[in-house]
């Protein structure tokens, strides 16, 4: 049976860029383990089906594009006013760590 | 207008008074909010009212109507719209505290539509927080609470917008379906609700849940008002790629014409029986036999993928909302929360906290269960397949619509169950969607509609499934029905929080009358 | 993490123990009109913020619709590079978070790229004349840009020590080309080299196609250098360090070299090479590390679910190979075939950025060696003293090629044709206004001339003895005479001429 251990969860929340305390870490670990063993019962449905595509788009389109033509932009005022912090028709944010 | 309160009135009926100038709009759209200002503080299907925007968009189309101008069906009929919608001018929170007082400056595509058809919008209908739900109880704003029995939750995630409808704060309104949460409240509310063929509905400006599931459309009283509402809002948007450039069924037609003679009615296998509330199977037989009298030929047909639909669903909607809500990061809208104790904390560490704050319970799931089946490693075992068996489920599907022209099957496997009864007990929760996943994860159209009233004096949906771009024959079929029921009952289902208690009408069955 | 300060080995020392293998990952910026998916402008610059919509700023609800031209760019890059163009390709995100990526997730391709399996060659120079290299291109797929973010405050300025940044998203969601190459091992001592003829390559490349403006200096065109060391005879592929921020193609050689020299060092030492990203600094000319790359590193792809998938249909693939121009490589070999030059010639004119100039003049009527001649010692010269490069001296090709029409013409000589040059670089207008201007025009009145030969006769007896004694050769000195009193104004063949008449 598979199991999301508890280090697991924080090594998820990690890369889901959740800071999750210690009681969230206990409690959603059993929570995703037994949420996983009704799930992992998915491959169950293929069991001699043959070969399967899978299937990322419920509609078979195909080749969508649109023209190479300018539409309007919204103003700097509109693309800040949910900011939480601006500066210099900026976002402000935190000191950003690492590089690039 | 004569007869009842103008609240008791369809969408069609109402926009029929309005183009005979027997009312206006802006009448219609205050008794609304009326209604709403003396109810919803106990059903709390609003979030967001907007009074003012409302009585302006209805008193200018008023305007326009006296003028002359040529005008919608629908132009003057008030709406409410999910919160999930962004609305210019409106707060869209989505149910959560992430977005609390987020006001996008853009409208979408579907909220375009209905201004420009001139429906007023009172106001942004709860929900469970960014869709995650069924039951409303996982909104960040406390749950809506259903007019049959304020007890009980009015379904999810689309519960305001179903409370709404059903308790006559508004006509129509507007849900998101990804899972069921259009069908599902509809069910538990008595409502009509319809997830639209994926892609028949634009998706733009929908804060995506689940993008390849995600689908809006219609809440309602009646068939008819869905279809009309459905009109509306669907068609081609070049604004959403996955949007089919197609012009759309003709679902008003359809919902007109509700003649299911020599239509072949497919009642799937594994869409009932065991885990489904005695009542709710009750109806449900009663309603296929009322189909078939009125000339329907019924089929039983078998779809073996569906016993893995859920599990499926469970790891490809988790995995598209780990990577969906990945925005919502404190940097350029929404909440942003710091972390404790920490001096000049990083964007990252900033990040995190937000993150942690401003997600409820059950969003944070759904998250970590969906970075767990994407991450190395696990995805073949758990995306991979999940997304090999939709396939599956769509060749079930296409078989099972080479013997029928519609898939039939109750809604939701209870009724309205109580607050609280499964908060604690996410697999319980995530059961009340068995019946409605399998469209989704096809893209077919489903439409839920009354069936009438349980051994419990609750109401029980009927759901109605069709080929992909087929929502016409929903509608067709839904409208036989409802024409065939309502015989029955003498008049609509209507909840006891309508205050009309003595009138309400006994549907098939013995239903108890509650006090 | 620790990190061990050792030393540095010279570049020729690591070659005779190791084995350098790169890997070179270009992303070039797409000039189209609109960002990859999204209808604002995708423009270098601007006010900060000014070019972004609900799309490009990742704001709750909006969606991608993938930019047409940008595919077609795609599709016409991968054919140039020979690669194979994908039947069906889909759209994938890749989900790490970044605050200059809007929704934290970049959508780009994974394991369907849009083109695939590809080459290209690139000539350097070696001791005995060009060779020529074939690098295998594994892919080149379709992807968007990030915003760009500045940071404030703090001690040094620089990103660690910020206390706050602030976010422009002007660049976000511009349609951006990725171009990996598969491993690239030649010999060592070729190896930084071959990977600036390889960018610089790309460079032409995608502007023969019009698909970018290609300027390094505004990251338009923007390379990583990956490099692993191996020892000498060895198969096994080190492990390799990432170098960003290569913004030259001077640079790109030099982070091959000093990569391979700290690697070098470090293996020396018995140290095992950390996988990071380094980052090249121009002034020093040396990497430093940037981000770990841990194994922890998990974008979780997968497909995007809001963009159809791109079919390219053969029809539409064939009529985008129609619009290929002719590539640069295989333009200078038919313009090395055309105007007969050797290698070497060939070489020194792509090396000093003259082919088209050369090609230029041709057509305006020159002969190519003469066209060479011009372009590649007159004004090279004068290039190297301006320090500027060939094409931006004030002098077109039709002026060359019109400088020796009058030379062919005889109306003026090589050394008045320098004055010309001079002219016509001072801006002093045409060449025929500088002639006429200056009074360059040869003298080709015989009267003069032939009084200025018996002048010359007169004044070197001796001379004028020996080519009466059949001394022919001798006669330079009385043509450079005439020459001299003429200030240069005639024309030597006529002189030589009037002097042999005059005493054979």
């Amino acid at each position: 049976m598979p199991e999301i251990t508890r280090d697991e969860v924080a090594r998820l929340a990690g890369l889901a860029r959740i800071q999750l305390g210690d009681a969230e870490l206990d409690r959603l670990a059993p929570e995703l383990t037994k949420i996983l063993d009704a799930v992992a019962t998915v491959s169950q449905a293929l069991e001699g089906a043959g070969e399967v595509q899978p299937m990322s788009h419920p509609t078979p389109l195909r080749n969508v594009f649109r023209a190479d033509e300018l539409r309007p932009t919204l103003s700097p005022e509109q693309a800040l006013a949910g900011a939480p912090a601006s500066e210099g028709q900026r976002f402000l944010v935190p000191r950003i760590l690492g590089e690039e | 207008m004569p007869g009842p309160e103008l609240t008791d009135h369809s969408a069609a009926e109402l926009s029929q008074a309005l183009a005979a100038g027997e009312t206006t709009s802006a009448e219609v759209t205050r008794a609304h909010l009326d209604r709403i200002a003396s109810l919803d503080g106990e059903l709390h299907a609003f979030l967001h009212v907007d009074a003012p925007g409302a009585l302006a968009a209805a008193e200018d189309v008023d305007r326009r109507r006296a003028a002359g101008e040529p005008l919608g069906a629908l132009a003057g009929v008030p709406v409410a719209v999910k919160d999930l919608l962004c609305t210019v001018g409106q707060p869209t929170t989505c149910g959560s505290r992430i977005l609390e007082g987020w006001v996008p400056p853009y409208d979408a595509t579907v909220v375009a539509r209905l201004r420009a058809a001139g429906l007023p919008i009172l106001g942004k209908t709860n929900l469970d927080e960014f869709a995650m739900g069924s039951s409303t109880e996982h909104s960040a704003y406390g749950p809506s609470r259903n007019p049959w029995d304020t007890a009980r939750t009015p379904g999810g995630s689309g519960g305001g917008s179903a409370a709404a409808v059903a308790a006559r704060l508004a006509p129509v309104a507007i849900g998101t379906d990804t899972g069921g949460s259009i069908r599902q409240p509809g069910a538990l509310t008595g409502t009509v609700g319809v997830k639209p063929t994926y892609g028949g509905v634009s998706r733009y400006g929908i804060v995506a849940m689940a993008s390849s599931l995600d689908q809006a459309g219609p809440v309602t009283r009646t068939v008819l008002d869905a279809a009309l509402l459905h009109e509306v809002i669907g068609g081609h948007d070049p604004m959403d790629s996955t949007s089919i450039d197609a012009p759309p069924p003709p679902v008003v037609e359809a919902a007109r014409r509700g003649d299911v003679t020599g239509l072949r009615i497919g009642v799937v296998k594994e869409l009932g029986g065991e885990g489904f509330q005695a009542g709710v199977r009750a109806r449900f037989e009663e309603a296929v036999g009322l189909l078939t009298e009125a000339g329907a030929q019924v089929v039983e047909v078998s779809c073996p993928s569906f016993a893995q639909a859920l599990a499926t669903y469970y790891l490809v909607m988790p995995s598209e909302v780990s990577s969906n809500l990945a925005r919502f990061d404190a940097m350029r809208y929404g909440l942003r929360a710091f972390p404790d104790g920490v001096e000049l904390p990083s964007a990252e560490q900033v990040m995190a906290a937000t993150r942690d704050a401003g997600f409820g319970d059950e969003v944070k799931r759904r998250i970590i269960l969906g970075t767990y089946a994407l991450s190395s490693g696990y995805y073949d075992a758990y995306y991979g397949s999940a997304q090999q068996v939709r396939s599956l489920v769509a060749r079930d599907f296409d078989r099972a619509f080479e013997q029928a022209d519609v898939l039939v099957s109750p809604t939701a496997p209870t009724t309205a169950f109580r607050m609280g009864e499964k908060l604690d007990d996410p697999l319980a929760m995530y059961l009340q969607d068995v019946a409605t996943i399998p469209a989704n994860l096809a893209g077919v159209p489903g439409l839920s509609l009354p069936a009438g009233l349980a051994e419990d004096g609750l109401p029980v949906g009927f759901q109605l499934l069709a080929p992909l771009q087929a929502d016409d024959r929903l509608y067709n079929a839904a409208a036989a029905l409802e024409r065939l029921l309502l015989d029955r009952w003498g008049g609509p289902l209507t909840p006891p929080l309508v205050g009309q208690v003595d009138s309400l009408v006994g549907p098939v069955g013995t239903p108890e009358v509650r006090a | 993490m620790t990190t061990v300060e050792v030393g540095l080995v010279p570049f020729e020392e690591a070659l005779t123990r190791y084995e350098p293998v790169m890997g070179l990952e270009v992303h070039v910026e797409l000039s189209t009109a609109t960002k990859m998916f999204c209808g604002c402008p995708a423009l270098f610059g601007g006010e900060p913020n000014t070019h972004v919509c609900p799309v490009c700023l990742g704001l709750p609800g909006s969606l991608p619709v993938v930019n047409g031209a940008a595919v077609e760019s795609a599709i016409r890059i991968g054919l140039a590079l020979n690669c194979r163009i994908a039947e069906v390709c889909r759209f994938a995100r890749k989900n790490y978070f970044y605050p200059d990526m809007p929704k934290n997730y970049q959508i780009s391709q994974y394991d369907e790229p849009i083109a695939f399996d590809g080459w290209t060659e690139v000539e350097v120079e070696g001791p005995d004349g060009p060779e020529r290299y074939r690098v295998e291109i594994e892919r080149a797929h379709m992807e968007e840009d990030t915003g760009k973010s500045l940071h404030v405050g703090g001690s040094t300025g620089r990103i660690h020590g910020a206390e706050y940044s602030l976010l422009d998203y002007n660049r976000a969601g511009i349609p951006l080309i990725e171009i990996v190459t598969r491993p690239i091992a030649v010999p060592g001592d070729r190896a930084p080299a071959v990977a600036r003829a390889y960018v610089q390559q790309l460079r032409d490349l995608v502007l023969a196609l019009g698909v970018s403006d290609a300027r390094m200096d505004q990251g338009s065109l923007r390379a990583d250098v990956n490099l692993s060391l191996r020892p000498v005879g060895t198969a096994a592929l080190g492990t390799r360090s990432e170098t960003k921020n290569v913004n030259s193609f001077r640079s790109v050689e030099r982070a091959v070299r000093f990569e391979v020299s700290r690697h070098a060092g470090i293996l020396d030492a018995g140290g095992r090479v950390v996988q990071e990203t380094r980052h090249f600094h121009e002034d020093t000319g040396t990497t430093s590390p940037g981000r770990e790359k841990s194994d922890a590193e998990d974008y979780r792809y997968f497909p995007d679910p809001d963009l159809a998938p791109v079919a390219p249909s053969r029809e539409w693939v064939d009529a985008l190979r129609a619009t290929l121009p002719e590539l640069p490589a295989e333009r200078r070999r038919r313009l090395q075939a055309e105007w007969g030059f050797s290698d070497l010639e060939m070489r020194d004119t792509a090396g000093a950025g003259a082919v088209d100039l050369v090609a230029a003049t041709v057509a305006a009527g020159s002969s190519a060696q003469t066209a060479r001649k011009w372009w590649l010692s007159e004004l090279a010269r004068r290039a190297n003293e301006q320090a500027v490069e060939l094409s931006a001296l004030k002098i077109t090709p039709e002026d060359v090629a019109r400088i020796q029409a009058l030379v062919d013409a005889g109306a003026i000589n090589d050394k008045l044709a320098r004055q010309v040059f001079d002219g016509v670089l001072a801006g002093e207008g045409s060449p025929d206004e500088v002639v006429a201007a200056r009074g360059l025009a040869v003298v080709s009145d015989e009267g003069a001339l032939t009084e200025a030969v018996d002048r010359a006769i007169e004044a070197n007896p001796d001379v004028a003895a020996k080519i009466r004694d059949g001394k022919v050769a001798a006669a330079g000195a009385l043509i450079g005479a005439v020459m001299k009193e003429m200030r240069g104004q005639a024309d030597a063949a006529r002189v030589r001429e009037l002097i042999l008449a005059r005493l054979t």
